[in-house]
């Protein structure tokens, strides 16, 4: 019997390993578990940007792109059985879609030589190019949330915090433990209290006594890092015990339509930080509808087309696909490596006049990457949920994170990474 | 006709109470050794070291860990992973304190400090029986897991809580780190694996085992004929943490490289080594190698033939996965309740019998 199975075994991985010249780009999806529903809409819009390069542009440059799906339930172990199970297809870029799995990824990749590109999520002192040089986060992290919610805050109050408290509710994990040291930081340069309340993972939908916490305490404002199951729950919560909504504020994590339509009416006025525009009002949807919406072959059958969450995965496709033409500029020869991937990410300029000629004029921010600078800028835009109409209403315009703050932070938490796995910061002239 | 005890005479009683009596028992268990040892090393790659062997091993020790307690001594424990937390949060403790140490002499110190923690959590065992002490281990698990989120010190106060594994070399090779080979992680947990194997199964075939078991089939009785009820629950319960410290200890520095608590070593992974011990057969040590490989390499299995070889789009070969499992391991559990151990002993019976079953 084990004779039988190894066989079979050893017969399925022939099967599942193709060879070919094709540009492969992973797609590191969640579709089951308490993360499913963020995660169908995030892996359906990356699935779609690339169909629609190859329907109607024949891919990049003119090789195709292969996109092999692998489910990882947001779990570690089933992550690194994905990496390793795609490394060997010839995978030129990984965008793992889960900070634990980049934590596991990272130092991994960067022996394998394979970039790291993880927007709005991973580690945030990755931004430091001279010590992660294979690793890129542009356009946001989650210390640029952090930072844009409390600058939003003071522009709320006219630009004073004094005395104010502020509650972070978190998802009790790298993700949600990532922002509280800039937190501090900003509360002790603007004088508001902190109070952190962890939700745990497993028990993520039972969080009755943190918000009696909160109705006990009544802080001023309410951050939530949370995801999956949690933000739906964390917002009946708070809906539950009458907090106010519009001091409810989501990282971009918790700001997609499935966070907050189980609450109905109750979650009007939630407000959440987004690096990234939403709706279909953009012309890329036209071109979207013709190549790869009628002809039937969008992703999860083109359920979620426009939501939050989808268009960050076609965000995240698309500066992967602008990186990998860069590389192909760069080399002269469409058929990259993963080297030359790196190269095309670090000489990466999206400017708003390329996003109008993608069809996504005022979609995101311009992200210029740099040698030193894998992070951007770090912009980030408030939405507001309108119940009624069911929709996300930009209210602010981009607001550029607290750098002041942050830098130095970043820097500390780089050079620690570094000291530990005995890393020498190259230089970038 | 091969399979039998006939023409392979014993001589010492060394001989006669041997673990492989038959002949050809023997032969095939040398044979996966110098398989496992002299060829796998050789033609190990990346995708089977890190998704399928190394993870088997690990779980393997594991199991092997609380089968000893579950299995032999009768104490349901639900700790198992609050006790793997405690292993690699001591190792990383261990090898960022003293870097000039061995990684393995680290394993192995991490592998007793679990013992120590695993007393502490034992104690209770010799008040309370059955469902409660699975009740009282339960709070052992969510106290560690706590505590390793709540304490800076222990994750070195790193801005996220992860814990990292720092590269260590040994004779000159990598055995934790990025830059480890497949078949370094492969051979590490390989001779942790068979040297624990090796022990437990020669404990549990001496007095302590049967210790063990003597409490485990009715602690009165085995009070009266003279075993001490303390030494023989604190000694499982120390024996098997030290083991599943070891698997903990190998899981964050080996295998995964990085680490965190609540996802790692979580309540999710005490079931699954529970699992592990239940559908490989209670009480036996090939069972922990067989309860480990069916929960760990059947997924691993059904993925590659469902989305690799059917096409089938991910979420659903998922959805799938977890079904066909699940229904597996019911049916194990209706067609042979004591496991896989089980009917790989009726196997080995009819093989015995054949051609002539009376």
């Amino acid at each position: 019997m084990k004779l039988r199975l190894a066989a079979l075994v050893a017969a399925a991985m022939m099967a599942a390993a193709p060879a070919m010249a094709d540009l492969v780009v992973p797609n590191l999806s969640y579709r089951t578990g308490p993360y499913g529903a963020n995660g169908n809409q995030y892996a359906d819009g990356f699935n779609d940007y690339f169909t629609l390069l190859n329907e109607r542009d024949g891919g990049i440059g003119g090789q195709k792109i292969q996109v092999p799906e692998c489910e990882t339930a947001y779990n570690t172990e089933k992550g690194v059985e994905c990496y390793e199970s795609t490394k060997g297809q010839g995978a030129l870029v990984y965008n793992p879609f889960s900070t634990g799995i980049t934590y596991q990824l990272i130092p991994k990749a960067s022996t394998d030589k394979i970039p790291l590109y993880t927007p709005g999520y991973g580690r945030t002192s990755s931004k430091n190019g001279k010590v992660f040089e294979w690793v890129f986060n542009a356009p946001a992290n989650y210390w640029d949330g952090a930072s844009v919610i409390v600058k939003h805050l003071l522009d709320v109050n006219g630009g004073k915090l004094d005395g104010k408290k502020i509650a972070l509710v978190y998802h009790n994990s790298a993700f949600g433990k990532e922002p509280i040291r800039t937190l501090q930081e900003l509360g002790k340069k603007h004088g508001f209290t902190l109070t952190e309340i962890p939700v745990d993972p497993a028990a993520a939908q039972e969080q009755k006594s943190q918000w009696l916490q909160i109705r006990r305490e009544k802080p001023d404002y309410v951050i939530l890092y949370g995801w999956g199951v949690m933000n739906q729950a964390a917002i009946q919560e708070a809906a539950n015990v009458k907090y106010p909504m519009e001091n409810l504020i989501g990282i971009w994590w918790a700001g997609g339509e499935v966070d907050v339509e189980p609450a109905g009416a109750a979650a009007n006025g939630y407000k959440s930080v987004n690096f990234n525009g939403a709706g279909t009002s953009y012309p890329y949807y036209e071109q979207l509808k013709q190549h790869v919406i009628d002809p039937g072959k969008a992703s999860g059958g083109g359920a979620h087309v426009g939501k939050a969450m989808y268009s960050r995965g076609m965000y995240a496709a698309l500066v992967i696909a602008e990186a990998i033409k860069k590389a192909q500029e760069l080399s002269g020869t469409p058929n990259v490596t993963p080297a030359q991937v790196r190269d095309g990410f670090e000489a990466l300029d999206i400017s708003e006049a390329r996003m109008t000629e993608l069809g996504l004029p005022g979609f995101g921010q311009p992200i210029k990457i740099t040698c030193d600078n894998h992070g951007g800028t770090g912009m980030a835009r408030m939405q507001q949920w309108d119940a009624a109409a069911k929709e996300w209403k930009s209210i602010s315009d981009f607001i550029e994170p607290d750098q002041e703050i942050l830098t130095p932070l970043i820097a500390a938490d780089s050079e620690a990474y570094a000291k530990e796995n005995g890393i020498t910061p190259r230089t970038c002239s | 006709m091969l399979y039998r005890e006939a023409g392979d005479f014993k001589t010492s009683y060394r001989d006669d109470s041997q673990t492989f009596p038959l002949r050809l028992d023997r032969w095939g268990y040398y044979l996966i050794l110098a398989v496992a040892f002299l060829v796998i090393p050789f033609v190990i790659t990346d995708y089977w070291a890190n998704s399928v062997l190394v993870p088997f091993l690990i779980y393997a020790i594991a199991a092997l860990g609380l089968n000893i307690l579950v299995g032999y001594a009768g104490q349901v424990s639900l700790g198992t992973g609050g006790f793997m937390a405690v292993g690699a949060y001591a190792t990383y403790k261990l090898s960022t304190a003293f870097p000039e140490v061995s990684m393995l002499v680290h394993i192995l110190i991490a592998g007793a400090i679990t013992a120590v923690v695993g007393v502490v959590f034992g104690l209770p065992s010799l008040r309370i029986k059955g469902f409660y002490l699975a009740v009282a281990t339960l709070a052992a698990q969510f106290f560690l897991v706590w505590l390793f989120n709540k304490v800076p010190w222990f994750y070195n106060y790193s801005a996220s809580g992860q814990i990292t594994a720092p590269e260590r070399t040994f004779l000159g090779y990598f055995i934790t780190g990025p830059q480890t080979s497949a078949a370094a992680k492969y051979m590490v947990c390989l001779v942790f694996a068979v040297a624990v194997a090796w022990i437990a199964r020669n404990l549990t075939r001496g007095t302590a085992g049967r210790k063990w078991m003597a409490i485990r089939d009715m602690d009165i009785a085995a009070e009266i004929i003279g075993v001490n009820p303390l030494q023989a629950k604190i000694s499982a319960f120390a024996v098997s943490s030290f083991f599943i410290g070891i698997a903990g200890a190998l899981f964050f520095a080996v295998y995964l490289g990085a680490a965190e608590v609540g996802e790692s070593f979580g309540i999710n992974k005490s079931f699954l080594v529970l699992f592990m011990v239940i559908i490989g057969g209670l009480g036996s040590i090939f069972g922990s190698f067989a309860g480990a490989a069916f929960l760990v390499l059947l997924p691993v299995l059904l993925k590659n033939v469902l989305v690799g070889g059917l096409g089938w789009p991910t979420d659903l070969a998922a959805h799938f996965e977890l079904m066909i499992v699940g229904a597996l391991i019911v049916f194990f559990l209706i067609v042979e309740p004591h496991g896989l151990a089980q009917l790989w002993r009726l196997t080995k019976e009819k093989l015995r019998l054949w051609p002539f079953p009376h």
